[in-house]
Formats: C-alpha cells, sequence, structure tokens
C-alpha cells in the first residue's frame, strides 16, 4: 500500500489490529497506464523532489519513471483546483477516464501477528552550517544532489555539470562528516555510509571524466567493511587525493562562482588555500524525521542518537522492546544497503518464528488486579508504559490486558490501595527477601534493588570480567526498578540498612520504553521526605548502570561503601525510632478515622 | 491440578542446592560450610552440594531430591539467573513442579568473582543471599503461562529496501504480508542513487 500511513495500533503480540490510511492520489491506480497525457497538458510547475529541485515536475506528475506503482497522482496543494471550472485539463485528456477529484482518503483496518518496522532515515540538511554556504553558493551541493546529477535518469541525463553555469567542474572537493560527528552542530554520531559514499561518487567520476581532479577534506576515512579498504586503495590509485582535516569555510569568488577553502595542514603544519571548482558536502544521516508518529504507536524507544532502539544490543538487535515488533535498516541505525538487506532478513525470520508458532505463550510475569481492593483511582493506568490497563470509567477497577503486559511492574508500585499483584514479583516475596538480608548486622549492609535487564545483567558483566569491589551490598532483583515501591525502601531502613541503593537501567533507555520516570519521582518523594524526618537523604543512593557497565558497576559499589561507612550504629537507631513513630502516628490515624465511621454508622 | 502444583500450596518444603562451579565458587566461598548452615534455615527439607549443577549429574541430584523429599521449592545456588534460569526451570519441570517454583542466588557473578581476596566476607554474603532466596521461595506460587494465538499475517511499515525485502522474505514464507510506504512510490533512499558501493551496481 503505497502512499498509507498506518494511523493507529492496538491490540498485542500475535493480535495486532492495524488501521492504515490511504492517501487519495486523485488517479485511479489500478487504470492509470502511465501514458501522459495529463502532464502535457498540465499548467503547474513545481521543483521535482525525486531530481532534489534540479528539474520541474507538474501538479498531476510520476515521481520517476520506474515507480511502484506505476502510476500518477496529483499533488492537491499545487493543483489549481478540484473545480473543473478552474482547469481540470488532465481529467480532459485522460482517455481513460481514471482522474477522479473527488476521490477520499481510505481508511482500512488489518489484522497482524508481527509488525516490523522499516521506516528508515532522512538526510542532514547542512543550510545551518552557514560557513559552508550551502544555501548562498550554487555550486556547493549535496551528496544527495550529486547522485542526482550523475545519474543517467536525473535532471541532466548524466551529464556532469556544475548548477552555475551548466559547465563540467573539473576540481571537485569533497568535505566529510558534514553534520556528523559533531557535538555542536548536527549528530555526534558517525552515519557510516558517507565515506565509502564519497570514495564511489569519485571513482565514479574517474570512470567518467578521468581528468577530473578529486580531492577529499577528512577525519579519517571508516572503510571498515568487506571489500571497502580495497576499494578506497583503488581509488587512491586513480588519484583521488584525501587530505585530513576539514575546512572551516568555504568562500566564493563572485566573478567565476569557483570556491575556495582554507584548511590546517595537519601533516606539515600551516595552512592550505585550495581552490575548486564545485563542493560536494559529504551529508550525513539522520533519525527519520516523523519517527516520533511510529514510536508512539508501536511504544518503542529511540536510543540517545534518535534511533529506534533495539531490545538488546547484542542479542537481540532486530526486537523492539514491545514484544511482536522487529527493526531493521536505517530505522535502527545508519548502515548500508548490504546491512539493510542482512537485517531484513533477520528481521523477517524472527517475525517468521512468531508467525509460524501458532500460539505463544507469554511470561507468567504479568500484573493481576483485586477489584475488591480497588478504589478504581486508576493511577495504574497512568504509569503503564504499554496501555496495558483499559480503564472501566473512573471509581471501576480496570482491567488488565494480560498479553499486552510487558511485567515492569510500575503499577504494582503505584497502586495506593495495593490491590495490584505483579506476578512472581509481589510484594510478599521482595518483602521477605529484605527482611532476610537484613536480619543480621544491617549496619554493615547495602540493601540494593536491581534491574533485570540493566543493573543487574551489569553486575554480572563486572563478575565476568572479574572487577574487584567490597561485599556490602546485597542485590534484590526485580524485572524493573519502578517496581521498587517506596514502602520497599522505607522497610529497608526500618529494618536498619545502613544503605539503600535503587538502580536501573540509563534514564532514557528503560527496558519498558519509559516506566523508570516514576523510579525518578519515588526516590525524589523518599529523599524529601527522609529529609523532613532528619534522616540522611545521602542513604539512599539512585544509579543508572547499563548491561555494559561492569566498571561503573564496580565503582558504585566502591562509592557506596565509603557512604556506608559513614553510617553509625547510633544514626540506624535513631532512624528506626524515628520510623516506629511514624508508623504509630499512621496506625493512630488510622485507628481514629475508623472510630469517626463507626460513630457515623452508629 | 497436578499433585506437585497442589503441593505448592501445602507448607513449603525447600531444597537447597549449592553449587562448587569448579573452583569457580569454592575457590573463594566456602561452600561446604555454607551448605551445613543452610540446613539451619525454617522450611528447609534438604541441602545438596554440587560440583557443577548445571552439568546433567547436577540436574539429576535436583530431580532426585524433589521426589525423594518431597520438595514444593527449589532454590540453585549457582551462578546468575539471567544464565542459568531456563536450565533449572527445565530441570524442576521433568519432575513435574511448576517452573515458578524455582529461584536462584548469585553466587558466582555477584559473589565469588568480585570478591575474590576476600573469603570470609563471601562466605558471609553468600549465606546471606541463600537466606534471601529462601526467604523468597517461600512465597513463590505456582504461575501459569497465558497462550495467546498468532494472526498470520505481517504488516511492513516502510517501503524501502529494507522493507521490501522484508516483506518478500515473508510473503516467500507463506504469509500475507502488507506493506505500508508512505510516499507515492516504494523505494526510499536507494531510488535516488545511482550507482552503489562497493560493486557500483544500479540502485534500481
Ligand atoms: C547519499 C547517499 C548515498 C548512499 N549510497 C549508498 C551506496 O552506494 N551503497 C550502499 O550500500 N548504501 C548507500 N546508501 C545507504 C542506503 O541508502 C541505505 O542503506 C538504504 O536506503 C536503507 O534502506 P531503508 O529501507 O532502511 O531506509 P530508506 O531508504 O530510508 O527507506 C525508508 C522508507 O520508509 C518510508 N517511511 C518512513 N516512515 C514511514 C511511515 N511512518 N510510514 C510509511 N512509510 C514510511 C520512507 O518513505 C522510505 O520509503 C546511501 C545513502 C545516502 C543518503
Ligand atoms: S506491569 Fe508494567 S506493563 Fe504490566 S500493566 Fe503494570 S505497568 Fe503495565
Amino acid at each position: 500500500m503505497a502512499y498509507s500511513e498506518v494511523v493507529n495500533v492496538s491490540g498485542f503480540v500475535g493480535n495486532f489490529k492495524v488501521t492504515v490510511k490511504k492517501k487519495t492520489r486523485y488517479v485511479n491506480e489500478k487504470e492509470c497506464t502511465a501514458c501522459g497525457e495529463c502532464v502535457k497538458v498540465c499548467p503547474i510547475t513545481k521543483p521535482d523532489a525525486y531530481q532534489t529541485g534540479f528539474s520541474t515536475r507538474k501538479a498531476i506528475y510520476i515521481p520517476f519513471p520506474q515507480a511502484v506503482p506505476a502510476s500518477y497522482l496529483i499533488n492537491m496543494d499545487d493543483c489549481l483546483g478540484i473545480n473543473p471550472i478552474a482547469c481540470g485539463k488532465c481529467a480532459d485528456v485522460c482517455e481513460k477516464k481514471c482522474i477522479d477529484f473527488d476521490q477520499q482518503d481510505k481508511f482500512i483496518d488489518i489484522e497482524v501477528g508481527a509488525i516490523i518496522v522499516a521506516t528508515g532515515m532522512d538526510v542532514y540538511d547542512p543550510s545551518e552550517i552557514d560557513e559552508y554556504g550551502y544555501t548562498r553558493f550554487p555550486n556547493v551541493i549535496t551528496s544527495m544532489e550529486f547522485e542526482r546529477l550523475i545519474c543517467a535518469g536525473g535532471p541532466t541525463e548524466g551529464h556532469f555539470i556544475r548548477p552555475s553555469d551548466r559547465q563540467r567542474p573539473k576540481r571537485i572537493g569533497f568535505i566529510q562528516c558534514v553534520g556528523s560527528r559533531s557535538a555542536k552542530r548536527g549528530n555526534p554520531y558517525c552515519s557510516n555510509i558517507c565515506c565509502m559514499n564519497t570514495v564511489k561518487d569519485c571513482l565514479l567520476l574517474k570512470d567518467h571524466y578521468p581528468d577530473t581532479d578529486c580531492t577529499v577534506f577528512y577525519m579519517d576515512i571508516r572503510a571498515f567493511g568487506k571489500s571497502f579498504e580495497d576499494f578506497y586503495m583503488r581509488s587512491k590509485e586513480e588519484g583521488v587525493k584525501y587530505l585530513r582535516g576539514l575546512p572551516g569555510e568555504i568562500e566564493e569568488d563572485p566573478a567565476t562562482r569557483n570556491l575556495r577553502v582554507v584548511v590546517e595542514n595537519t601533516n606539515g603544519g600551516g595552512v592550505d588555500f585550495h581552490e575548486f571548482d564545485m563542493i560536494v558536502l559529504s551529508t550525513g544521516v539522520i533519525p527519520q524525521k516523523d519517527s516520533a508518529v511510529i514510536r508512539k504507536l508501536l511504544t518503542l524507544s529511540k536510543t540517545s542518537d534518535g534511533f529506534l532502539m533495539e531490545a538488546h544490543p547484542r542479542l537481540k538487535p532486530v526486537d523492539a522492546p514491545t514484544r511482536g515488533v522487529f527493526l531493521a535498516g536505517c530505522a535502527e541505525s545508519p548502515k548500508d544497503i548490504k546491512d539493510s538487506v542482512a537485517q531484513a532478513g533477520a528481521a523477517a525470520s524472527h517475525a517468521n518464528i512468531l508467525l509460524n508458532a501458532g500460539h505463544i505463550s507469554i511470561e507468567a510475569v504479568t500484573s493481576v488486579i483485586d477489584d475488591s481492593m480497588c478504589n478504581g483511582c486508576e493511577l495504574c493506568i497512568d504509569v503503564c508504559p504499554y496501555h496495558a490497563i483499559q480503564s472501566n470509567g473512573k471509581k471501576s477497577p480496570p482491567t488488565i490486558i494480560t498479553a499486552a503486559c510487558a511485567g515492569c511492574g510500575n503499577c504494582g508500585a503505584a497502586c495506593p490501595t495495593g490491590s495490584i499483584t505483579m506476578r512472581h514479583f509481589t510484594d510478599m516475596q521482595i518483602e521477605a527477601q529484605i527482611d532476610a538480608i537484613l536480619e543480621e548486622d544491617g549496619d554493615q549492609k547495602v540493601l540494593g534493588f536491581a534491574c533485570n535487564w540493566c543493573s543487574y545483567a551489569g553486575g554480572d558483566f563486572a563478575g565476568i570480567s572479574r572487577l574487584q569491589y567490597p561485599t556490602d551490598a546485597r542485590l534484590i532483583r526485580t524485572m524493573c526498578s519502578a517496581r521498587v515501591d517506596e514502602e520497599f525502601i522505607w522497610r529497608g531502613f526500618h529494618k536498619g540498612a545502613a544503605m539503600v541503593l535503587v538502580s536501573g537501567c540509563h534514564y532514557a533507555d528503560c527496558h519498558y520504553i519509559s516506566a523508570n520516570r516514576q523510579t525518578v519521582q519515588r526516590v525524589n518523594r523518599v529523599w524529601d521526605k527522609m529529609e523532613r524526618l532528619g534522616i540522611r537523604p545521602e542513604r539512599l543512593q539512585l544509579e543508572w548502570i547499563s548491561a555494559a557497565e561492569g566498571q561503573k558497576f564496580a565503582k558504585v559499589m566502591r562509592d557506596i561503601e565509603q557512604m556506608r561507612k559513614r553510617v553509625t550504629k547510633e544514626e540506624i537507631d535513631e532512624t528506626v525510632r524515628i520510623l516506629n513513630e511514624e508508623r504509630d502516628k499512621a496506625a493512630a490515624k488510622k485507628a481514629a478515622k475508623t472510630d469517626k465511621k463507626e460513630q457515623a454508622a452508629a | 491440578m497436578d499433585d506437585v502444583t497442589k503441593m505448592a500450596l501445602d507448607a513449603p518444603r525447600i531444597g537447597v542446592f549449592v553449587c562448587d562451579c569448579g573452583l569457580n565458587i569454592a575457590g573463594t566461598v566456602d561452600t561446604a560450610a555454607v551448605t551445613e548452615w543452610a540446613r539451619s534455615l525454617p522450611d528447609v527439607a534438604c541441602v545438596v552440594r554440587n560440583k557443577y549443577t548445571c552439568a546433567d549429574p547436577g540436574q539429576n541430584e535436583i530431580r532426585k531430591a524433589v521426589v525423594e523429599y518431597k520438595l514444593n521449592r527449589v532454590v540453585v545456588a549457582s551462578c546468575s539467573p539471567r544464565m542459568h534460569e531456563p536450565t533449572f526451570r527445565g530441570c524442576v519441570m521433568d519432575v513435574g513442579m511448576n517452573p515458578y517454583l524455582m529461584e536462584m542466588a548469585n553466587l558466582r557473578e555477584h559473589c565469588s568473582w568480585v570478591h575474590a581476596g576476600e573469603k570470609d566476607k563471601a562466605t558471609e554474603k553468600a549465606k546471606d543471599l541463600i537466606r534471601s532466596a529462601v526467604a523468597r521461595a517461600r512465597h513463590l506460587t505456582p504461575q501459569e503461562e497465558l497462550k495467546v494465538k498468532v494472526t498470520k499475517a505481517a504488516l511492513v511499515i516502510g517501503g524501502g529496501v529494507t522493507g521490501i525485502q522484508a516483506a518478500l522474505d515473508l510473503a516467500d514464507s507463506g504469509h500475507q504480508v502488507y506493506l505500508v510506504e508512505k510516499e507515492a512510490t516504494i523505494g526510499g533512499i536507494m531510488a535516488g542513487l545511482d550507482k552503489t558501493y562497493p560493486t557500483m551496481d544500479c540502485s534500481i
């Protein structure tokens, strides 16, 4: 379904319900034979996006001759009007009568078991780097524009000319890492494909026009893939010059429209001047601009670079954190065609395993609600990152969709009445662990909570790497740090723990989308109350440790031992006294409330 | 409800299986002392020490003890649950126990490997980790996994080279596939390229 968008997704692994909006083309795509008669009569002329604006198209157009489906469409923003009085010339000449101004967007509902996200990427727009003059100098172009200019199917039919005077440029400069690997502008990551793309561009030029002089300015050439080094060496043999160092600025000679750059000579020192007929900015790639829409529909997360996050960076590279959803291609990270195709195969294969299974079982770490205790406050609905809890109207107990529940336990920690039970990670189970750990010598111990995916795994990694650290900590594993109820922390202090540590995935990389935001809120609330009660907040620590951060795990353990040593037995006794008092006050309040109720009833 | 599941609802009878992991654990943690100590924990019906609990003889010890001592909870004190939880869940299932009645204490990654020079303290920590696992095991209940049907069709969002390839693969394996592309044509960025590295093939 081309010219279509996913507008709604509900359901869960194996059973997704999806609504697709099929945007109207105003041309019956089944009937259209792409004869092109309509184009001849259309009076509107617009820049052609496919040819990166180097040529024009009409309001009725086909994106490019090989487009699939091979059908024309009308861009209604450009068209003079659906009113045939205004124009309607195309409809007049169309013999098959396939132009239909009354066509409407269609909404199609489909049911699928698996979803593959292959929404790709966008290309960086270098306009913001004013020193390179992309918007001011016609002969500064991007690598995408280069593709069109050298292509036989391009606006110049493959005759490589420069925009200012339609002459063939003989001295061409390439500037690498435009919009990539920069903390200031564009993105900090390496875009992966631009080095090899420039090598390719230079070889194409040398092939078509051997007398062309190509110079590449770079930070380092990343030719890491299979046969890439050979490819790079070949370009050097064919005379492409590679100069280390990126120009700070491009200047234009207004008379010739030639371009001049100044670069530091990193080999010999000093600065060099170079003049070119044309400069190609080797622009990086960026996350798909509207990927937030898909992220929201499928409850996916992004990594710090903005690309979609996989379930595990090494072991589950094509699985999304949402079960039944798979990622592939440049939606996941910038990569070339070969890697994209390989990942597509991997994602298809994982989807296949799911579809062929017929049935799937869902790990029993899911939440259940006790309707008799629930007061219908719906706090659980607010915190569930998977929309797995459905409202039945305020004041009524909501319904938990077990198959959609991912098992973070956020709802269990949020529930003020204790009516939500997280199966296999119940309050009772966790409290029993706390009590067992603190049965003896609490003053020597750090009571730790660690999430299965990151901080507990980071501890495992420290172990595998044999990093040594002090023995104070005793960890309790939960699926997510968001399972850590404030009551667990208080219980730890009440039972005499010197220190309590809450740890989880990095803030933006929560395995459960955004559940650890609530972790932060809960820890903040406990810190505030500790301050109010006169308990040193330092005794509660919050740390983000990823599965790969064994070093950090060990460091946290060393630091926390130092803090633990500052906590005296007297301080712990005082804390226990304060918390006893708090408990008694709460009990008295509750009793008074019941008394009042009973009196009122009487 | 099968017998073992019913038993799980009775008073806990916990078996603790302490693993030496060769010298990986036993080289630092005094597993003999830990084994003796664990016998004193409430509700613990038997404690067995093994050289390699995950190996077949070790797993057999677990299966044997479950039957012999009528165990309804199992605690394996060995390595990380992220490593061997599936192994030991499978092991107890062989003798009809619900897999959610098996609990692990991580004496290796979180203890012996990271406290090599501190044998006494590591042994104390190992005891605490087992005490915590036994306390949790006492409250474990059998869980049933939900089984759901799978709709045999797939959606591919994005019709670039990746989406096209994934859709073709899925269609070739006999599934219905919906490919949704927001632009008027499929092809993505690759459709706008001329030749492609490293082979210089045409892109379209
Ligand atoms: C200038 C340049 C030159 C390159 N040269 C080479 C080369 O020579 N060799 C090589 O191997 N690689 C090259 N690459 C990389 C190559 O283009 C990518 O590897 C490839 O395009 C990745 O394909 P994709 O399908 O993952 O993403 P894309 O090509 O970006 O395709 C994504 C598709 O998804 C669609 N889409 C996005 N969002 C949605 C949505 N919400 N709903 C529906 N559809 C959506 C988009 O319209 C698009 O059609 C080059 C890249 C660039 C920028
Ligand atoms: S456990 Fe997490 S995913 Fe499941 S219902 Fe609760 S909040 Fe939602």
